[in-house]
């Protein structure tokens, strides 16, 4: 007995150290991929800056605020097929439903493959491929719906997603909102249908920053419990703190990935701080479409190291 | 006059609803979205045989735009079914921005358009929709004009590769165009040869313009039919070479004179070939409530009023 027991006792032992060196391993991998990633985000902070700088418009603050998000999303979350094609048959979708944070999106992709980085220097130029918002009809990769006037995205996400499980695919579709955007009452047709449909197959985010163009929104016209409100439609809402810090938007949006193909669509509310990693940005609707000057772009860009190399 | 007889009387919407449900059993990419209109657009019977392509949206039109778009994305050929007022009107920046363009592959299919929507009054009959679609670069505008002519545009368009509106009606009007028609998009179809004047129609006053015809004949004018399904592409061509024969024309349609067929005319032969035109059509106005026959009269939608039309086009040419 006592012999057995002993015996059980070290390799439990043993299957306790291995585990918990597994774990070490592990986190120092993660502490390895999130500070890629980390790295990768400095870079895209300062593409956004210089691509808005470069045609003096366009909409840096949402587009450093959601950073982390695309990041994460392009380079560990979606699974995704840089060469490109419309239909992105057996692939994760994405769309961006709030437009106007083209220059984040357009760096990600660009730096994830898409296309070659050095095109992001056309951005909102003439006979550029990086229209003000995006489109399709000069097919850049990576686009699948023209978005800029609000409110559209979600919808188009759930046909996707419709069409998805038709299709007999089991790969997920991912929007992404503005959370001023939530005014508009499409939205809610959407939020409804996506409920009622159980499109468990979409994981849409909202970028709680707080802040739309004319000021904060609980001033503009307050969303109240936006957790509460897609509740009540149907959805699981998780709601994330911390959308500029890597690892905790990695986890949340893994979290979202799990809680999938449970008949009910899912709902992330990233609080993100508009305009985040240049700290004359940072918190206010100032910088929501507007572009830095000269000073004020080379002050920016002394807040972020150059990891990957300028377009 | 070449002679056009009927025997049944059916509504256009009916058309569409048996073209939907012969696509349903031979293309199995089409798919059919409805905003709490089933019955009046007739497309029961597609749910009924295809409840798994059949998306219900409730009365949400701005959501059946996007989720259309969506599907294309997928491979799939989205009709969606709602009024004309709310096909258009309700949702232009949704289709304009997620369909048109996007370039989305979309059929938006419109019934109760005009003013034989009738009783329910203005709110109801949209007289824009032609122009508003058409205004919409790449988008296909198709306005039909009997039963078998919209069942055929309906499996038409499937085989059309870009965004599409079809427009279509409420009440029952003669089916005299022929069952195994080919539908060609952008084509016009010469329905009577004449040499006095030419009258393009389209949409349910096609039919007033045959009945014109006739009356014209009793009166020694000549009259060239031409019957427009498509309102976008246009068939320019024809309608070219038969005032270049006839040197004036008359354009019928249930639409506003703004942005509608005659406008597409005027515009044809001012850039090209100026003759003089008349336009049937409803002069900036709203309808109001009344039964589709009054409503046309009181409009000045009638065979009367396209004759009346033509014999004054011709007298403008003559000056
Ligand atoms: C339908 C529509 N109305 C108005 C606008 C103009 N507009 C662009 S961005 C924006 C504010 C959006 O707020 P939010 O979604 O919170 O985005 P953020 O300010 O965080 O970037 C507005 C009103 C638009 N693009 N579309």
């Amino acid at each position: 007995m006592v012999l057995v027991e002993t015996q059980n006792f070290a390799s439990l032992q043993e299957k306790n150290k291995k585990n918990k060196n597994n774990m070490e391993v592990e986190n120092a991998v993660k502490t390895g991929e999130v500070a890629e990633m980390e790295k990768m985000a400095s870079q895209v902070r300062r593409d956004i800056l210089r691509m808005v700088h470069a045609c003096s418009s366009g909409h840096p603050g949402a587009s450093l605020g959601c950073t982390e998000f695309f990041v994460a999303l392009y380079s560990k979350i979606l699974k995704h097929n840089t060469k490109f094609t419309m239909e992105g048959k057996n692939e994760d979708l994405f769309f961006l439903s709030n437009g106007h944070i083209s220059p984040v999106w357009y760096s990600v992709l660009a730096r994830s493959g898409y296309f070659p980085v050095s095109e992001l220097k056309t951005f909102r130029k003439l006979d550029s491929r990086l229209q003000g918002h995006p489109a399709t009809a000069e097919h850049l990769e990576g686009i699948r719906i023209a978005s800029g006037s609000l409110g559209q995205g979600l919808s188009v996400a759930l046909g996707a997603a419709q069409a998805k499980k038709l299709n007999k695919e089991d790969n997920l579709v991912y929007v992404l909102m503005g959370d001023g955007e939530q005014q508009e009452g499409q939205v809610w047709e959407a939020a409804m249908y996506a409920a009622h449909n159980k499109l468990d197959n979409v994981i849409a985010t909202i970028d709680y920053n707080g802040q739309q163009i004319d000021g904060p929104i609980a001033k503009v016209l307050d969303l109240m419990d936006l957790a509460a409100k897609y509740r009540s439609f149907g959805w699981v809402v998780i709601e994330e703190p911390k959308g500029n810090d890597m690892q905790s938007v990695l986890n949340v949006m893994k979290k979202a990935k799990s809680l999938t193909g449970k008949k009910q669509p899912v709902m992330i509310l990233l609080k993100t701080d508009m305009g985040y990693g240049v700290d004359f940005m940072v918190g206010t609707h100032k910088w929501h479409g507007q572009a830095p000057n000269d000073e004020q772009l080379a002050n920016a860009l002394s807040q972020l190291e150059q990891t990957l190399g300028d377009y | 006059m070449k002679k056009y007889t009927f025997t049944e009387k059916f509504d256009t919407r009916s058309g569409f609803g048996a073209g939907l449900l012969e696509l349903g059993r031979t293309n199995p990419n089409v798919v059919g979205l409805c905003a709490d209109l089933i019955g009046s657009l007739k497309m029961g019977d597609f749910q009924k045989e295809f409840p798994e392509r059949f998306f219900q949206m409730g009365i949400s039109e701005a959501n059946m735009m996007g989720v259309a778009a969506g599907l294309t994305i997928g491979g799939k050929i989205p009709f969606t079914g709602t009024f004309a007022n709310f096909s258009t009107g309700r949702v232009y920046d949704q289709i304009r921005q997620s369909i048109a363009y996007s370039g989305k592959n979309v059929k938006i299919c419109a019934s109760h358009a005009g003013l034989t929507l009738g009783e329910d009054g203005a709110t109801h009959q949209i007289l824009e929709d032609l122009g508003l679609m058409k205004m919409l670069p790449g988008m296909a505008v198709i306005n039909t004009c009997d039963f078998n002519q919209t069942k055929a545009a309906t499996i038409a368009i499937a085989k059309y590769e870009g965004p599409v509106y079809l427009r279509f009606g409420r009440p029952v009007v003669p089916n005299w165009t022929p069952k195994d028609q080919v539908f060609e998009v952008g084509k016009a179809v010469l329905l009577n040869e004449g040499k006095d004047v030419t009258i393009v129609a389209t949409g349910h006053l096609v039919w007033e313009a045959i009945k014109a015809g006739e009356i014209l004949e009793q009166k020694g004018i000549d009259a060239e039919i031409i019957n427009i399904h498509s309102i976008k592409p246009f068939d320019e061509k024809a309608v070219l070479a038969s005032v270049n024969k006839t040197r004036c024309v008359v354009s019928a349609e249930e639409h506003q004179m703004n942005g509608g067929l005659g406008d597409s005319v005027a515009q044809l032969l001012a850039r090209t070939n100026p003759a003089p035109l008349e336009m049937v059509a409803v002069n900036d106005s709203f309808g109001e409530s009344g039964t589709p026959e009054q409503l046309m009269i009181k409009y000045g939608l009638s065979a009367q009023n396209i004759v009346d039309a033509a014999l004054k086009a011709i007298a403008r040419k003559s000056k």
